[in-house]
């Protein structure tokens, strides 16, 4: 059955959602620029229909959760991100992995501030609502999914698979036709990082239409100075909230990718840098403005910047421009008009007013002084800005080749191709700027400065600073000339901050939320510099074996072979592969493969014997396991002789949409991560499974010794058993069990192959040693001459390919990130306090 | 002088060097008969070609040779001159690779063969395939 209701009130909801938008806009502009007599009907009406807006939003997300909750899978977007074994929590997911859901939560964050701003500032209420109003509009035109004269105008997550699948033979056959099960969410982000990073990072993203919006009523309204002060808590927030998303991806790329770290310089990554960058020079120059009124000119081009930069990177990421230059954009909803438009029209619109009062925005007219802190900070914004500019530059390459064929000019340049030693070889020198800046500028900030003064107060910082990083250097051995000058430079920045910090301790600590974000934003410079610069690979191939002979094979070199069980020694440590395991529900850790026996249902498998943690049986031999089959777990052992000895478990997972992925595992210490993945395992497709040669076939008595496979056996015994694992014998059934012993490796193994007469009919069950790569099939009993044939197989033995990369000091960086976001909370909280002063003041 | 205006000229000389040293690194989309003259002409740097895997009339994919313990492998790509060229790849084959409808190579020619560092595949995802499971 088809549920018509749900989808046609959430569409019914879009267009609501996106009609009141338009309709709060053009209210809300009218309170502004209409008679005095009637601004504050418009305001009041205005207010109305964004109430309705948001309510209806809210039905919109709602109508989607119910359709996504209840697996109607009628509906394209239910089908093609849910499926019915996708657990609840994660079904919130699905909501941004595809395009329209993603635009939605955009939708939702802002509505949220939209009304924290109607409740909080009643003075800029109307203008600021313009343009929060028009952006919903040009949001919400996104998901509108509305055909009008054959163009296309948003795309719907309500279109009814049929509607979205019109050629499928399927629906041809039967309209009616409901698929059972959906594709499923990407099993990569079903991770919690990708429960919370999404949302993150759009609420950063929302947030940077608060600035936006009051700079531009600002310059609407001709109040060009006065938007500062409710605007500056709003861009430190939405620079803390968009640095956190950035954060958390970088910090899922690491526990979930195989590249080997956490930042790729992906344009997808890179198109939210670059306006992070732009942001956080934003609030620089803002605070310099409340302090001493100058920089305002560029306060406004640079939040205006922010903002466009955002539509931006939005355009790059979801026009399908970057298809074949990066690995995860959006697949091309035919939304590239759409977005081009929204882009270009609040181009448009911010320089036109920015180019109406320019003349009227204040000017300091005294030339700067290089001993004031205007004159630094204003430095340290120019620089956040190149470095910017430097990864658009590049990053913004499919635009060029797109822009020039439009033109009619044949265009080919691509993007650098190792693009990390692009990329860094400018931000490497840009960090260190920033890094001196944030030491020394923390000085001129909150002291009047002269040449004699500055000498005495730096003396002892850099005195310190070339002590500990003289130390620290040794020790850690960094040798590498760039890295030095990151590693003394960050060091600086933390000594003249940590001094800073030291003095105003005794003031308040109010104001400390500078110096402490300058301090986690040092750290991190020196975690990215160790983890990033001295991250070593570990496991050497020392067998003197190469795995191939060709050119260029990196991966002979960094990569160890271990088999099944064999010992092998990487570094110092000693590793044994001892199987594939499996997650499990109810199950603690992992479940060994060997112990479960599939069923029909992929996701259900049965324990062929107890299933064990930590000596307690938690699950019963014959019970029913759930399990998530794409994900198999590798385990391995690491000994490292002081008895010190642990187990990772590297992931491959069977992507459907992606392939096979493999995870690293990662063994966390406090001064370095041991980062393991596996870079090949056999036998994870269908196509790929094992094949079994059949080598010999013997015909022993008891006693006897045989090769199997150039091991020693012997039959010891033969007898008859009256149970069989997995089978039931009836009364005329009769079940004969051979015991040979192999010795290998100065161990034995035992296999037990079970001949069998059921129904009259002759069977075998044979019996596999993993650890050798062995099967033993009882294939005859000779009663004649007393003996009993035997036939063996042998198998390539299962083995992994794995690769371990050490990451020294990567604690740095993320002890960093919560210093830098503890400072970011003391700014909010004092620059919040200093607006609510002034408004309860009735100043603004 | 003023400050400002020595500042401005450091921030253009800056995004100057930014744009040429861009320039300089920037890689090119060419193909494989373009890439072979820039390898005579002694010009070793890195270069993405567009292409196909190299396909038989009945849509099976030819021309792969994977090394012997499958940890590297080579194949025949086609190119958007219809150029065929045998490509190496010192990395395990990448599982969707054969289901791939373009295939992006980041690499240099040696000799007579394209040796790809990187391999970027266009994969018909799942999500857009036009084909339903019907469950009965």
């Amino acid at each position: 059955m088809i549920h018509t209701f749900i989808g046609n009130l959430g569409q019914l909801s879009i267009i609501i959602a996106f009609v009141s938008a338009l309709v709060a806009a053009f209210a809300f502009y009218k309170s502004v620029v209409g008679d005095d007599l009637q601004k504050e009907g418009w305001l009041s009406y205005a207010q109305w229909a964004f109430y309705i807006h948001a309510v209806a939003v809210v039905s919109v997300v709602v109508c989607l959760y119910y359709i996504v909750y209840n697996h109607y899978f009628e509906y394209h977007y239910a089908w093609s991100h849910s499926s019915r074994q996708l657990p609840v929590y994660y079904m919130i997911s699905c909501f941004w992995e595809g395009q329209e859901g993603s635009f939605l939560l955009w939708i939702f964050w802002n509505v949220v501030l939209g009304i924290v701003i109607l409740r909080t500032n009643n003075l800029w209420k109307g203008p600021v609502m313009t343009i929060f109003s028009l952006v919903q509009g040009f949001l919400a035109s996104m998901i509108l999914g509305v055909v009008i004269f054959n163009v296309k105008i948003g795309s719907t997550p309500f279109i009814l698979l049929r509607d979205a699948m019109l050629d499928a033979p399927v629906f041809q056959m039967n309209p009616d036709f409901v698929p059972e099960d959906g594709t499923g969410l990407n099993a990569l982000l079903q991770n919690y990082w990708m429960v919370i990073h999404p949302p993150t990072l759009f609420l950063g993203f929302a947030t940077t239409l608060v600035p936006f919006a009051y700079c531009v009523a600002g310059l609407w309204t001709g109040k060009v100075r006065e938007w500062i002060k409710p605007a500056l808590p709003w861009a430190l927030f939405s620079a803390m909230v968009l640095g956190v998303g950035i954060l958390m991806g970088a910090y899922w790329a690491y526990e979930t990718l195989n590249f080997g770290g956490y930042w790729n310089w992906d344009p997808v990554e890179n198109a939210v840098y670059v306006p992070w960058l732009v942001l956080v020079a934003s609030y620089h120059t803002m605070i310099t403005y409340r302090k001493s009124n100058t920089a305002l000119k560029t306060s406004v081009i640079l939040v205006v910047a922010t903002f466009i930069l955002i539509l931006y990177s939005t355009f790059l990421t979801r026009s399908g421009i970057l298809g074949e230059s990066s690995v995860h954009s959006f697949t091309d909803l035919g939304l590239s008009g759409q977005l081009l438009i929204y882009l270009l029209a609040f181009t448009l619109l911010s320089v036109i007013l920015m180019v109406r009062r320019w003349k009227q925005i204040p000017v300091s007219q005294k030339e700067v002084s290089t001993y004031s802190r205007e004159f630094w900070i204003f430095i340290g914004a120019t620089t956040l800005c190149l470095m910017g500019f430097q990864v658009l530059v590049a990053t913004s390459f499919p635009v060029y080749n797109s822009v020039l064929s439009g033109l009619g000019i044949e265009s080919n340049i691509a993007l650098p191709a190792d693009q990390v030693t692009y990329y860094t070889k400018f931000q490497l020198w840009f960090a260190v700027v920033l890094a001196v800046l944030s030491g020394t500028g923390q000085f001129f900030w909150w002291r009047k400065m002269d040449p004699n003064k500055l000498k005495d107060i730096l003396m002892g910082p850099i005195l310190i600073t070339l002590v500990v990083s003289g130390l620290v250097m040794w020790i850690t051995e960094v040798t590498h000339f760039p890295y030095i000058v990151v590693l003394v430079t960050a060091i600086y920045s933390v000594v003249a901050n940590g001094k800073i910090l030291w003095e105003l301790k005794k003031e308040s600590w109010h104001l400390s939320g500078g110096s402490i974000a300058h301090i986690g934003i040092a750290m991190m410079l020196i975690g990215i510099m160790y983890s990033s610069g001295y991250s070593k690979v570990v496991s050497l191939n020392k067998s003197g074996l190469l795995i191939s002979r060709e050119v260029d094979d990196e991966f002979n070199l960094q990569n160890v072979i271990l088999f099944l069980n064999e010992p092998r020694q990487m570094d110092k440590y000693s590793l044994v592969y001892e199987g594939r395991t499996v997650e499990a529900e109810g199950v603690p850790g992992y479940v060994p493969v060997e112990v479960l026996s599939p069923t029909n249902d992929p996701y259900y498998w049965i324990a062929a014997e107890d299933v064990v943690h930590k000596g307690n049986v938690v699950k019963s031999e014959g019970d029913t396991l759930e399990i998530s089959p794409e994900n198999i777990y590798f385990k391995i052992r690491y000994e490292q002789g002081n008895g010190k000895n642990f187990t990772l478990y590297p992931r491959i997972q069977v992507n459907a949409s992606m392939g096979q992925v493999a995870s690293p595992d990662i063994k966390r210490a406090v001064a370095k991560d041991l980062y393991t993945h596996l870079s090949y395992a056999p036998y994870m497709t269908e196509e790929e499974t094992r094949e079994w040669t059949h080598t010999d076939s013997v015909n022993i008595k008891i006693g006897d010794r045989f090769y199997i496979n150039d091991f020693v056996a012997q039959l010891n015994d033969v007898r008859r058993v009256y149970q069989v694992k997995g089978l039931e014998l009836g009364d005329e059934d009769i079940a004969v069990m051979a015991s040979i012993t192999v010795a290998a490796d100065q161990q034995e193994h035992l296999l037990e192959p079970i001949f069998l007469i059921r129904d009259q009919r002759a069977a075998r069950i044979p019996d596999v040693i993993n650890d050798l790569g062995v099967r033993v099939a009882f294939s005859k009993i000779n009663p004649a001459t007393d003996s009993f044939d035997f036939d063996i197989y042998t198998t390539q033995k299962d083995f992994v390919i794995l690769k371990a990369i050490e990451k020294p000091y990567i604690n740095i960086l993320w002890s960093g990130t919560l210093l830098l976001v503890i400072g970011y909370v003391i700014a909010i909280r004092r620059r919040y306090r200093e607006f609510v002063l002034s408004r309860n003041k009735g100043l603004e | 002088m003023k400050k400002s205006h020595i500042l401005g000229i450091v921030v253009i000389a800056t995004a100057i060097g930014i744009i040429i040293s861009t320039a300089g690194d920037a890689s090119s989309y060419v193909t494989f008969r373009q890439a072979q003259e820039m390898a005579f002409s002694g010009n070793d740097s890195k270069i993405h070609v567009v292409g196909t895997l190299k396909k038989a009339d009945d849509g099976d994919v030819v021309g792969i040779e994977p090394a012997a313990d499958k940890l590297s492998f080579s194949f025949v790509m086609v190119d958007a001159d219809m150029k065929e060229q045998k490509v190496y790849y010192p990395e395990p084959m990448p599982v969707d690779f054969l289901r791939s409808e373009q295939v992006v190579v980041i690499g240099a020619y040696h000799d007579e063969l394209f040796v790809a560092d990187k391999i970027l595949l266009k994969c018909p995802s799942k999500y857009q395939e036009q084909e339903i499971a019907i469950n009965s």
